[in-house]
């Protein structure tokens, strides 16, 4: 008599098993199928072209009903099995059935996860799991309403860009702050994001769902920052977990997953369980090619070779979205045992990324050129050392020849007619042809002759190459000394580029000017976030994790990592009150240290880094904001007291530092801003070894700049002489704009100075006053968006997290 | 042994950023990196005692806020010229939630 094989469950996995088990041994089972849905078993995995309406469900069956009869097997459809018992070996579905088993296999699959929020029972909100669910959304798209889809994973993608081919205004709403971020690096996901919002498809990121509005039927998606989206279909794709309600009922052994060994053996000897409501070693699977490889095993095991056991290898994804190319596979994180190889093509919105581990490929993401993603994944698989063609592996499968090739070779393999510069339609030969006939020897006598990277730059290593190819060892590239290791750009020309290509994010920015690295390091980082606030004020978001630890938490670290606390006291001024708040706030929080500094103003220190937010809000009660003493950006105004006091002063030094205090705070420099103010020329305030230094005359004001006293001691420039005090703030303004706009970052005032040369900086602040205005004008503007204080903003919550442990461990409390 | 003890949600910890964990024998930094990989190493710095939490998170890497030296996360080496190794600890991500193996506690503890 024939064993008999009962299997719960009617997806890919056992679909594939079956294949398998008739193939080796098609008489040793009599096969039993329990299949919750009502039909045969189809490619789940094409629901996605279903949903665009690209394909039919008979298109994606992969079992017809023939199928079935031909080997014997009785299949219940729509029969969802209730119980397992496992002493008298049957198992009963909802509607009855009994079955008596020998081998029993569970392949109950996954559910769709459900964020736990009010609304979700709601008519209109769907997940995206099995063919009912697309159905549903079919139905609801006919109406050519607004669709929103919460998750912005694999599945979350495919269910947006279905349902906008089939007309209706669809949202992705994602938790983080990149689109597919367990399969793909935040550049990959932002170019991903750019192709959705191409095709229509709105999407918004780091959103929190906080509930789903509606009566009955669904009406809008409310997030957690208030905003709310109208809404008349809410798809849940947020993720799967393992069904394992029916092996926990029957006290199988489950985790997570229904635990099974690698021979697919649950705790209980007669019963198998595969596919993606196991968990094998810890770990669960929700992509075909593992699942396929578990049903290879599991026939193995049922004809019984039990030596065939299962081993996860890391798997490719592919998004099957119509006209977007992704791939990705393996373990992409950095790690500093791991080197990677970044080529991005900006123009063409191509990003190519290979990890490497001892010279083997373990990790890749492909974007917009897909082509050698599976030369990649194979070349992963096995293993292959890649030392041999190290320099052009990034270029694919088509630049490896016999002989190992180097970068320039792969530039000289391209045609004549190969396009080099694409702004300005400069083909390869026309700059060879150039070089040669004109006899040029350098980067700028080819943009001054061809034309090539002359606009974006972006093809500027490409014209090097050629310059090289054509001149061989004669050709000697200028040195301009790029930002950091991320990138062969200087300052100056990322600066030029953020302007021209409109760069708006730092992702943006790397991926468009072709970064080497995926998310740059702790040199370019912070600069770029100077570079995008400086250049968009008002419109780019400030990254906090692109700061220095100093100007994320708005004061000083020390040495042994507590803080140090200085409020503004505008113009050295201060007040009794003041004074009585910081000695109290002294007392209160036991700081260990109170100290003038050199800036007339009060320095706390030793203070806990979980306190700071309780300081700052006793001194933000007092009236005092924070002193920026640890900015890139404008510190002290220091001055004397003037004719207020002083029986030599010329004008009122004390006010005018505190009007130029009052509307310079908040600023951020390319490097710190000091000033000062001296009430005449015997210069109290110390102003001529300041960025920026004012001394009062009997006739006005004359304005010095560019002077330091730090590791470089040097004396002040003189800039010009104004007459009133409107002038005297006009003029630092605009000078202290033209530095922002014009300053390398951590480049102080007085190195800018050298660099660019006095007349230029003159001829922008001094002799032209429609100039001087125009940089007067963009100053104020940007202050609009700076002058918010950073103390009072933590103080009523921001950055909670920076000021608490994520846990806390104390010592377990004796017994008495 | 094999106890995992909950320290957090994936969420609480900022991307390219790290937080704390505070057990009897001192700060443990957790670290999560742009592509969500979490770490866990001592937040002290072999060199001056820095907290390594508050550096900026680049790649797989930290770099101190005091004086710049770099780590890698998941090894805990010091990079580049610099000579040094600070103690890594076992985390688990488990459906957004943080785990952290309960006998660095208990050493801790010790």
């Amino acid at each position: 008599m024939k064993e008999k094989l009962v299997i719960i469950g009617n997806g890919m996995a056992p679909g594939r098993a079956l294949e398998k088990l008739f193939e080796t041994d098609p008489d040793r089972y009599e096969v039993v199928i329990f299949n919750a849905e009502p039909r045969v078993n189809y490619d789940r995995i094409m629901l996605s072209p279903v949903l665009s309406g690209e394909k039919s469900f008979d298109d994606i069956v992969i079992h017809g009903d023939a199928w079935y009869i031909k080997h014997g097997i009785t299949l219940y459809k729509g029969c969802k099995v209730e119980t397992i018992d496992r002493v008298n070996k049957t198992v009963t579905s909802v509607n009855g059935i009994t079955e008596s088993y020998d081998k029993l296999v569970i392949a109950t699959g996954s559910v769709p996860f459900i964020i736990p929020v009010p609304g979700v029972n709601l008519a209109g909100v769907v997940t995206y799991r099995d063919l009912d669910d697309v159905n549903v959304m079919m139905l609801a798209a006919k109406a050519k309403g607004r669709a929103v889809v919460i998750g912005g994973g694999l599945l979350g993608l495919e269910a947006a860009a279905g349902l906008n081919e089939q007309g209706m205004d669809v949202t992705v709403v994602h938790v983080m702050p990149t689109l597919m971020e367990r399969q793909l690096d935040p550049a990959a996901g932002y170019l991903l994001g750019e192709s959705m919002k191409a095709r229509g498809i709105k999407v918004m990121t780091s959103a929190n769902t906080k509930q789903i509005l509606g009566d009955k039927r669904v009406t809008g998606v409310e997030f957690a920052d208030g905003s709310v989206i109208p809404a008349d279909l809410v798809v849940m794709a947020v993720g799967i977990r393992p069904n394992v309600t029916l092996a926990k009922t029957a006290e199988l052994a489950a985790n997570r997953g229904i635990v099974v060994d690698a021979q697919m053996r649950t705790s209980d000897p007669s019963i198998y369980a595969l596919g993606e409501c196991v968990e094998v070693s810890g770990a669960t699977f929700g992509l075909v090619a593992p699942l396929y490889d578990m049903a290879n095993v599991l026939a193995a095991q049922l004809c019984g070779d039990e030596k065939a056991t299962f081993t996860p290898v890391a798997t490719a994804t592919r998004l099957k979205v119509t006209g977007v190319n992704l791939y990705s596979a393996g373990d992409f994180a950095e790690g500093d045992d791991r080197e990677e190889i970044v080529l991005r093509d900006a123009s063409a919105g191509v990003y190519k990324r290979l990890i490497l581990k001892d010279d083997k490929i373990i990790g890749t993401v492909l974007y917009g050129d897909t082509g050698d993603g599976p030369w990649f994944y194979d070349m992963l698989k096995r293993n292959v050392d890649t030392r041999e063609m190290r320099d052009t592996l990034i270029f694919g499968q088509n630049y490896q020849g016999g002989a190992p090739l180097d970068p320039t070779a792969a530039v000289a393999a391209l045609p004549d007619e190969a396009e080099i510069c694409g702004c300005n339609g400069v083909c390869k030969s026309k700059i060879t042809g150039t070089i040669t006939a004109k006899g040029l020897t350098s980067l700028d006598d080819v943009r001054a002759h061809t034309k090539a990277s002359a606009s974006c730059g972006s093809c500027t290593g490409l014209v090097e190459k050629l310059l090289l190819l054509t001149l061989g060892d004669s050709y000697n590239p200028a040195a301009v000394q790029p930002m950091c290791k991320c990138t062969d750009l200087g300052h100056d020309d990322v600066r030029r580029l953020i302007i021209a290509k409109e760069l708006r994010s730092i992702p943006q920015l790397m991926q468009e000017l072709e970064w080497k690295t995926s998310c740059g390091c702790a040199k370019c980082r912070p600069a770029l976030n100077y570079y995008m606030i400086a250049t968009w004020p008002g419109e780019y978001e400030d990254d906090g994790q692109s700061r220095f630890i100093n100007e994320r938490v708005h004061a000083n670290i020390q040495k042994d990592g507590t803080y140090s606390v200085v409020p503004r006291m505008w113009g050295g001024m201060t007040s009794p009150n003041e004074l009585r708040a910081i000695a109290d706030v002294a007392d209160k929080f036991r700081i260990p240290a109170v100290k003038v500094t050199g800036g007339q103003r009060i320095d706390l220190l030793g203070v806990k880094k979980e306190d700071l937010p309780g300081v700052w809000a006793d001194l933000n009660a007092a009236g005092m904001v924070s002193g920026a003493a640890y900015a890139k950006g404008l510190r002290t105004v220091k001055t004397c007291v003037g004719s207020d006091w002083c029986r030599f002063g010329t004008q009122d030094s004390t006010g005018l530092g505190i009007k130029l205090e009052k509307f310079m705070w908040g600023s951020w420099t390319p490097a710190k801003v000091k000033m000062a103010v001296s009430g005449c020329p015997r210069n109290c305030a110390e102003a001529t070894c300041k960025d920026v230094g004012v001394i009062c005359v009997d006739s006005g004001y004359d304005i010095v700049f560019a002077g330091a006293a730090g590791l470089d001691i040097k004396g002040t420039e003189p800039l010009c002489h104004v007459d009133t005090e409107e002038d005297a703030i006009e003029v630092i303004a605009a000078l202290t704009q033209l530095y922002r706009e014009q300053g390398r970052y951590l480049e102080r005032m007085y190195k800018w100075l050298k660099r660019v040369g006095m007349e230029s900086i003159q001829a922008s602040i001094v002799r032209d006053l429609e100039k001087r205005r125009f940089y007067y004008d963009r100053f104020v503007f940007s202050q609009k968006f700076a002058q918010v204080d950073p103390w009072e903003e933590r103080v009523n919550g921001k950055d909670a997290h920076e000021f608490a442990a994520l846990a806390e461990f104390g010592v377990p409390q004796a017994a008495e | 042994m094999n106890d995992w003890i909950e320290i957090g949600r994936l969420e609480q910890v900022p991307l390219r950023g790290a937080r704390c964990v505070n057990t009897p024998a001192g700060k443990i930094a957790v670290f999560r990196t742009a592509e969500n990989q979490v770490y866990a190493i001592e937040n002290r710095c072999p060199h001056k005692g820095g907290p390594l939490s508050e550096g900026i998170v680049h790649g797989g890497s930290v770099t101190c806020p005091l004086h710049n030296w770099v780590f890698d996360l998941a090894t805990g080496e010091a990079q580049g010229a610099d000579e040094g190794q600070v103690r890594t600890f076992a985390v688990n991500v488990v459906d957004g939630r943080i785990f952290m193996a309960a006998e660095v506690m208990l050493m801790a503890a010790e």
